[in-house]
């Protein structure tokens, strides 16, 4: 009997495949957000939300992935920008491949941004890179305030977590306070907005970090080009 | 959740090991875990035993290696994170960085010529 020692990533072909989507994206400049969250935390609205707020002209896609439906699709599709659905068929989480397959056909040196959309799991998703510039994570305040620590591996994962739904603050028991501190727990470094895409509070705040990360990246880019 | 797809990529890394050495049987395999990783040990061991069952990797174990994580301070300490405390016991600073936890790693086979 022998021993080999290996070292090696036990996804290493997903890693392989996220790193290759990394550098078209790098190559095309375009920034790439995951966005993760239970089912039912907003995802879709924040989005709506998000495509009908952002300047006439701008070059952004969307990749949703559900188990099944095309309804978010169906739900995105109507603000003008491309849009896909990828459904999984079971499968919990979205990997690099589903993104390589699903951008065929898309000229990534058409598009500046490209916002996935992942199934709505806080687990599975952590652990499966797509090749994105962060993950964002939503917490809604219909849930509970220690979901970071009940599930700290995404919200130690994320660069910003999005308090969702505040405007149901007067009328759930949420300490939105310790969700926060919760989530500083889990990742000091975490940025939090707190949103409501129904009343529109915060939204220009979320609005604005996400020109201020595509800018980051058009900026980095120059500077490798430099 | 996704342990079993996990358990799949790990027979896949052991099927090629086998394919590089004919005639050899894998009867061990290790991976490293971190607590970060948002992999389940006992769900990955289920998943990874009925995946083995009654085919021709048996018989092949899994040894799982847990690996806690890791905070740095900007003070130069390092230190286990326990109970979501992510502050410096040596300098008390709470804004330090995770720099290990995260593995989901193989790290050896062990081979029957």
């Amino acid at each position: 009997m022998s021993r080999i020692e290996i070292e090696k990533k036990v996804l290493n072909e997903n890693q392989v495949l996220a790193e290759h989507l990394r550098e078209r994206f790098r190559a095309h400049a375009v920034c790439c957000i995951n966005l993760i969250s239970a089912p039912g935390s907003g995802k879709t609205l924040l989005l709506e939300r998000t495509l009908e707020r952002l300047a006439p002209g701008t070059r952004v896609a969307v990749l949703t992935g559900d188990l099944q439906t095309e309804n978010d699709a169906n739900r995105l599709a109507r603000f003008g920008f491309p849009v896909k659905q990828i459904i999984t068929g079971g499968t919990c989480h979205l990997d690099a491949k589903m993104i390589g397959k699903h951008l065929e056909g898309w000229d990534l040196d058409e598009l500046d941004l490209l916002i996935v959309e992942n199934v709505g799991n806080l687990v599975c998703p952590s652990s499966y890179d797509l090749g994105e510039d962060c993950k964002i994570v939503l917490l809604s305040t219909t849930e509970g305030e220690d979901k970071p620590l009940k599930y700290p591996s995404i919200f130690a994962k994320s660069a910003l977590m999005l308090l969702t739904k505040i405007d149901l603050l007067p009328y759930v028991p949420f300490n939105a306070e310790l969700a926060r501190e919760n989530a500083r727990r889990v990742n000091p470094q975490i940025e939090i907005i707190d949103v409501s895409s129904t009343t529109g509070e915060g939204l220009e705040r979320w609005m604005k970090w996400l020109r201020t990360e595509q800018s980051n990246k058009a900026g980095a880019r120059l500077q490798a080009e430099a | 959740m996704h342990e079993l797809g996990i358990a799949a990529s790990i027979l896949d890394s052991v099927q090629a090991e086998t394919d590089r050495r004919p005639g050899s049987h894998i009867s061990k395999v290790g991976v490293r875990i971190g607590e970060l990783a948002g992999v389940d040990s006992d769900a990955l061991q289920f998943g990874f035993e009925c995946l083995v069952k009654d085919t021709s990797f048996e018989p092949l174990e899994l040894d799982i290696e847990a690996v806690p994580r890791m905070q740095r301070c900007p003070c130069g300490n390092e230190f286990r994170m326990t109970d979501y405390d992510p502050r410096c016991p040596a300098c008390g600073e709470f804004m330090t960085q995770c720099v290990s936890g995260d593995q989901l790693e193989i790290t050896y086979m062990e081979v029957e010529e």
